[in-house]
């Protein structure tokens, strides 16, 4: 009996009773992140082939939408967004190593990039608010100048759609990921992370590359392709 | 758990990733036709398969987990092949008199 008590306190205070191990505790949290992150993909995979689906059948009015997306905003949210998973690449290293210091640090400036793209986001669409791209809303949607050939009226819509909806759902992810960066942010504040635990710095750090990997593909796909068809 | 990577390795993948965001940016002013979307995409896939290896950290991950990573995408491939495929395929048929 004494010798069970002795194992009992022996052990990590981090590590719970149902895995042998700190490794398989950590394994088998970022396993089980990676699985909710292929539920992530089949989401945005959805929305990606449907995206898929109608420009291939509106090619043309695809061309004529994508002449008022501002590239120049997409390229700059891409960089910020790198940027951001190399600090949270570097803030799980620093947890790792009990570098408690630089570890908070790194957090603050994921969190800042983070918050730098939905700035620049905000002012992208409030651009398209003005410039009345916004579909649904009355007042907000025009569509008419030599860049809008008046026949792609309606599929110009469709469209727009799918772009408020996939930087829309990528943009809750990143609040998501703000919060989740906050939480472990205080977490860190505590020092509750070191060499022996760091498994939710990585596993949050796993979420964060995954939106950055979403933007990436979302970047190209409603940025730049088609962007050199000139309409007329 | 991971060995640690060298702040090296990350800067690395970090600059490659942002030449190929200008990269990428730039191509697409070029008009290449039907190319355009093949590079642009074939760019992407690059920039996630090197976060993926390196920032997800799937490069030291044990095999389970690799083995997952590697399903999730060809669960997409599927999606995205069955629902393009019926999409695609619906003009190469003539249609029948009853349409």
């Amino acid at each position: 009996m004494a010798d069970t008590h002795a194992v009992a306190t022996e052990h990590p205070p981090q590590l719970r009773h149902h895995f042998d191990d700190m490794g398989q505790q950590f394994d088998s949290a970022t396993f089980g992140m990676w699985v909710f992150l292929l539920t992530e993909i089949m989401f945005f995979g959805g929305m990606f082939g449907a995206y898929t689906v109608y420009r291939s059948m509106y090619p043309d009015a695809f061309a004529a939408t994508s002449n008022f997306m501002n590239p120049a905003f997409g390229a700059a949210n891409t960089a910020v967004l790198i940027v951001s998973s190399l600090t949270m690449a570097l803030a799980v290293r620093a947890a790792h190593l009990g570098q408690q210091k630089l570890l908070q640090i790194m957090l603050v400036l994921t969190m800042i990039f983070g918050t730098a793209f939905l700035v620049i986001k905000g002012f992208e669409y409030h651009e398209h608010w003005v410039d009345g791209k916004v579909p649904l809303f009355p007042g907000h949607w025009v569509w008419e100048g030599a860049n809008a050939p008046p026949q792609f009226a309606h599929q110009a819509q469709i469209l727009f759609c799918f772009y408020f909806f996939m930087t829309g759902f990528h943009a809750i992810h990143m609040l998501v990921g703000l919060g989740i960066m906050t939480t472990i942010l205080m977490m860190a504040r505590k020092g509750a992370f070191g060499p022996s635990y760091y498994t939710p710095v990585e596993v949050s750090g796993l979420y964060w590359h995954f939106v950055d990997i979403v933007w990436i593909f979302l970047f190209p796909l409603l940025y730049l392709i088609g962007h050199t068809k000139k309409l007329i | 758990m991971h060995p640690v990577t060298p702040v090296r390795t990350y800067v690395l993948i970090w600059l490659t990733l942002t030449i190929l965001t200008f990269v990428t940016y730039y191509v697409a002013q070029i008009d290449l036709g039907a190319l355009n979307v093949v590079v642009a995409l074939g760019i992407a896939a690059f920039k996630m398969t090197l976060v993926i290896w390196f920032f997800m950290h799937v490069r030291t991950d044990n095999p389970l987990t690799k083995l997952f990573v590697f399903a999730g995408f060809f669960w997409m491939a599927i999606l995205l092949a069955l629902t393009l495929g019926d999409y695609f395929s619906r003009n190469w048929m003539p249609l029948g008199k009853f349409w």
